[in-house]
């Protein structure tokens, strides 16, 4: 993998602005700006660590057959590049039982804008060694560094996952579920991803009045709202939606109301933006706050 | 000008600003083995109090550090070059508690098992459990990022904070992160956690609260030798399995213990391993026949499994009072904190040892074998002459026999001043700049617990040494 090549096309100053090319399954690269490409491939899968060691270029799909073939997984959205669904940082349909994308980045290599190769967390899934970059890699767009290479965790599959729905109310369905995987709800029926031993599934299926189902609805893609869980019943005079139970994401038909935002927050972004892109050159025009 | 301290007692109030010698010197460290000094410690009740202390600092340009309980120990808490120490132990209020939701709203100060005990009656917990929870404050988890034994299962602190409001180094006071998932623009929220008072000091934390398994099993093994036991560590979670908790302790720990609490642990046994795995009682029946049969493939001599509550909870009281029994050993110990890849622990541990015998030193190892994080225990008087630098040496020689094995710094604990010069091992100077773009980015003022977790280049010039006699 060539991460020192990637450094120095990222780190070609003299041809200014740069952006990243994924396989444009998110929107791609900024228009009318040099790309560059993230090394790809699979470095080493180590399956009694749990974790793994790909390109940033890596495709997610290729990522996922090969932890399939060990028994695990990575709650990765199925489309695209490793580094693009990090950089984009969104969490899929699964994120109530297996937690958000963010978690799984244990230690990244990315290029600045200055195109040195700079390490961000470490290789252990517990680490405190110095301050959590990683964390404000994901979701950063390549707003801040390009990711390079990156160790992430991985997690065992489940002996059995099966969805299931019922009418019955989705806070109620929520509740009486220990620790489901996902609960889906659409105004009128509510679905529920249960993940374990195929008994405990049945019984918890059956005590919470749960129909099996083929799999979970479509989701509209027009939107994806942010809201506290403890609001989401506020939707149920909304149609055209379903929304994430105990997480609070809404993939929605219609665009959220737009929220304010706090200039200080914002002064605290741009102050992180000129420490780590002064001269802005890196995806120059990704607005964080305009999704 | 107008005095730090007089300005600070308009502040806050002046009965809650105080500067008498004995007073101060409660506060001139933290658990660590560090020493510093404060000039003055106020305790600010509100946001609105900590905002006004962080200006007055500010207007002084003097150094200020929050704390917790003090109970760190990385020397994350110690105050350096007469700073001033902004105690969060009064903002100790559970604001709000949505059961539905399963968040709850607190002051800094509220003691991470209070929080857990106050939503005990709804099912639910808050995860992360350190060893001092009884009295370590969720403001201080938060700084620390700090783990647990059930962190295996269920993450670190940085996995249950939803939302902070934070007093930003220059006053302003923000909230990052939110109830709901995804807030617009970067994971503030993610960066602040384990930023050791040095990104702005919390004023309310939202956490997520964990439902309370239905069933927990909980099973003792012990081994003939220490590479068995950390084999079956290994083996278990690559068996697909993540239990809750994968606790181990040594043979001279073990010993310790048994002779403190007399739980019938095996005192001849090279190590044993705490295995507790929570759920629905399917897959924990079928987890536990299969953590059997691995343990017994890996040279387990005997398997005990707890057969109710109570010997549940002296199975944990041995491995949670370790460090009392050992103070019946020794009078002082200095707890390291290291992580290394699950397969290094038989390798690791035989440095360790190996390390403390040749510094003439009593080791013990208590420690989350199922994420790989060490606690190396080196227990001595530190009346003995030229103990210390021995102590010192040895836990360098850990650190870097960890960090050589793949591992890092630091699981837990944390950095501060302990593990500062540290950092290079793991960190090249470019990975450090970039650290400390975050630190500057938060804190333009470098006043906020300035001189900890980056080592001075890095730190802008800002050339700070530990005191000497830091060790004592
Ligand atoms: C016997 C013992 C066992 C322990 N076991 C564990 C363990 O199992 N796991 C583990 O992770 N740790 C453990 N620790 C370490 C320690 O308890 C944790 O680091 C704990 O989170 C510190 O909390 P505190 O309230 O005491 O913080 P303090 O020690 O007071 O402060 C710690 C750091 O947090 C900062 N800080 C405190 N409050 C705030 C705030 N509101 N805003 C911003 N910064 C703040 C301080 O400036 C300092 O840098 C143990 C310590 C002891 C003594």
């Amino acid at each position: 993998m060539d991460l020192n090549g990637f450094a120095a096309g990222v780190g070609d100053t003299a041809q200014g602005p740069v952006s990243i090319a994924g396989s444009s399954s998110r929107g791609g690269s900024v228009p009318g700006v040099r790309t560059v490409t993230a090394p790809a491939g699979i470095e080493w899968i180590q399956a009694d660590e749990m974790i793994v060691s790909c390109g940033a270029g890596t495709l997610v799909a290729e990522l996922d057959a090969a932890l399939a073939e060990i028994g695990q997984s990575i709650a990765l959205a199925p489309t695209g590049t490793v580094g693009g669904a990090l950089s984009v940082g969104q969490s899929g349909i699964r994120r109530l039982g297996y937690g958000p994308l963010r978690d799984v980045l244990l230690q990244a290599h990315y290029i600045s804008a200055a195109g040195d190769v700079v390490k961000a967390g470490g290789p252990t899934v517990k680490n405190v060694s110095g301050f959590d970059l990683c964390r404000l890699l994901v979701g950063s767009r390549g707003t801040l560094g390009f990711l390079g290479d990156v160790i992430l965790r991985t997690r065992p599959l489940p002996a059995v996952s099966q969805w299931f729905s019922t009418t019955a109310d989705p806070f109620a369905t929520f509740a009486a579920l220990y620790r489901p995987v996902s609960v889906l709800w659409d105004g009128e029926t509510t679905w529920a991803l249960l993940e374990g031993h195929a008994n405990d599934v049945r019984e918890q299926a059956a005590g919470a009045g749960l129909v099996e189902t083929g799999g979970p609805p479509a989701l509209p893609s027009t939107a994806r709202w942010s809201l506290p869980p403890a609001q989401l019943h506020m939707l149920s005079t909304d149609t055209g939606f379903v929304a994430e139970i105990g997480v609070g994401v809404v993939h929605h038909s219609i665009l959220q109301p737009a929220r304010t935002l706090d200039p200080a927050v914002l002064a605290l972004h741009q102050r992180l933006k000129e420490q780590f892109d002064p001269t802005a050159r890196l995806n120059p025009g990704v607005d964080l706050f305009d999704i | 000008m107008s005095c730090l301290i007089d300005d600070l007692g308009v502040a806050v109030s002046p009965d809650r600003v105080r500067a008498g010698h004995a007073e101060l010197s409660l506060y001139r460290r933290d658990a660590s083995n560090f020493d510093g000094s404060a000039s003055v410690v106020c305790f600010p009740m509100t946001t609105a109090e900590v905002q006004a202390v962080v200006r007055v600092c500010v207007a002084h340009a003097t150094p200020y550090v929050a704390r917790g309980s003090g109970t760190g120990l990385a020397g994350g808490a110690t105050p350096l070059d007469g700073a001033v120490v902004v105690s969060l132990a009064k903002m100790d209020r559970i604001i709000s508690i949505d059961a539905q939701a399963r968040q709850a709203w607190v002051e800094p100060g509220v003691l991470n098992l209070d929080l857990s005990k106050a939503v005990a009656h709804l099912g639910l917990h808050f995860a992360p459990d350190p060893s001092s929870q009884q009295s370590c404050t969720i403001g201080g988890n938060v700084a620390n990022n700090s783990g647990g034994p059930h962190c295996l299962a269920d993450g670190v602190t940085a996995a249950h904070i939803v939302a902070l409001e934070v007093v930003l180094p220059e006053g302003d006071i923000v909230i990052i992160g939110g109830e709901d998932p995804d807030p617009d623009g970067l994971d503030l929220r993610g960066a602040f956690v384990g930023s050791e008072g040095m990104f702005g000091i919390a004023t309310k934390i939202c956490v997520r609260l964990t439902q309370n398994a239905p069933a927990v099993r909980t099973m003792l093994l012990d081994f003939d030798r220490v590479e068995d036991g950390a084999e079956t560590v290994s083996a278990i979670i690559a068996a697909g399995m993540v239990p809750a908790a994968l606790e181990m302790m040594d043979a001279l720990c073990t010993r310790a213990v048994e002779e403190y609490i007399h739980a019938g642990l095996p005192t001849d046994a090279a190590a044993i391993l705490l295995v507790e795995v929570a759920g629905l009682s399917h897959g924990l029946e079928d987890q536990v026949a299969r953590i059997i049969s691995i343990g017994k493939a890996h040279g387990a001599r005997t398997v005990r499994v707890a057969q109710d509550e109570a010997e549940r909870a002296l199975l944990w009281k041995g491995r949670k009072t370790a460090f009392g029994a050992i103070a019946r050993i020794k009078p002082n110990y200095y707890l390291h904190d290291t992580v290394v890849p699950r397969r290094k622990l038989p390798e690791v541990l035989n440095q360790v040892y190996e390390i403390a015998k040749r510094h003439d030193l009593l080791v013990m190892n208590v420690f989350h074998a199922g994420d790989g994080n060490l606690h190396p225990l080196l227990v001595f008087d530190k009346r003995e002459p030229g103990v210390m630098e021995r102590v010192h040496a040895a836990g360098e020689e850990i650190v870097r026999v960890s960090v050589a094995a793949g591992g890092v710094l630091s699981g837990e604990h944390g950095i501060g001043l302990e593990k500062r010069d540290f950092m290079p091992l793991m960190f090249s100077p470019v990975d450090l700049a970039a650290q400390a773009a975050m630190r500057a980015a938060f804190d333009p003022t470098g006043l906020a617990n300035p001189t900890k977790v980056l080592p001075s280049p890095a730190a802008c010039g800002d050339v700070h040494h530990v005191p000497e006699g830091a060790w004592i």
